[in-house]
């Protein structure tokens, strides 16, 4: 059963690292990567519950790391706001200068 | 046993399907749906690994919160509806090989290794197992967290903020 569980996060991880590299839209991006993020919160719950020592430090880090994605979108989002307000850009493959 | 399957294979097919119908969509609204359906599928895959306190956590925080948020960004963010030509046809073709590559990998290894049976079951009202843990055990990274949240919060009112007026 827990090969399963990985095989769905590791197809899951795949898709947004697709997502993440070959769309143009920034905010698609930033959904890419929450993607992977919870790809990965599925492989630490399983390991939980199915991996050699079940407990329940996995749901804890599990937490910490949605806590942590939730952070980066809103600082995200923000970045995006700014850059486009002041560049008029929501394109990432437009993003290539730091300072005008 | 039986019925864990199928849920697992209900809840695994919409998840996969909801990301791949993310990448696929036209309309980037309907590209934030499918993500929030893959959000919830993802809930109930955590239900069936008997992690109810983050299953509702996630449809809190993903399915509500950072959806919610992914949509401000597409309305105050304005974007082409029309999708453009795909220029960088040898990027795309050879990201996809690697990305395939990287999943045959993953699959060699997930299908490789052994792991050992164990039945041993973990404490069955969690979230107040939860909540001892983060505050005896974890509570020097529950506090970073919280100082992380903080200035996450500040950091983005900043950033955003209109700059001069």
């Amino acid at each position: 059963m827990l090969n399963s569980y990985l095989l769905l996060s590791a197809s899951l991880f795949c898709i947004g690292l697709y997502g993440a590299l070959s769309k143009k839209n920034a905010v698609i991006v930033l959904l890419s990567i929450e993607l992977m993020l919870n790809a990965a919160n599925v492989n630490i719950i399983a390991f939980s519950k199915y991996g050699i020592n079940p407990s329940l430090t996995g749901h804890v880090f599990s937490l910490f790391s949605m806590t942590v994605a939730a952070a980066e979108v809103a600082v995200g989002i923000a970045i995006l706001i700014m850059l486009y307000r002041n560049r008029g850009i929501s394109d990432v493959t437009k993003m290539d200068v730091l300072k005008k | 046993m039986s019925g864990q399957f199928i849920f697992f294979m209900l809840f695994s097919v919409t998840a996969i399907g909801g990301a791949i119908m993310m990448l696929n969509m036209e309309r980037i609204m309907y590209m934030i749906a499918s993500a929030a359906v893959t959000f919830l599928s993802l809930a109930g895959i955590y239900v069936l690994l008997h992690a109810e306190f983050l299953a509702f956590v996630q449809i809190l925080i993903y399915a509500g919160a950072i959806t919610i948020l992914m949509i401000f960004g597409i309305v105050l963010t304005k974007h082409e509806e029309k999708r453009e030509e795909p220029k960088r046809r040898f990027y795309h073709i050879s990201l996809f090989a690697g990305v395939v590559g990287l999943f045959a990998v993953f699959y060699y290894v997930i299908n490789q290794s052994a792991f050992p049976a164990v039945t041993r079951e973990i404490a069955q009202d969690q979230t107040k197992e939860i909540g001892l843990l983060i505050y005896s055990q974890y509570v020097i990274p529950f506090e970073l967290v919280s100082i992380l949240l903080t200035i996450a919060l500040i950091g983005a009112i900043i950033i955003a903020k209109r700059e001069g007026k």
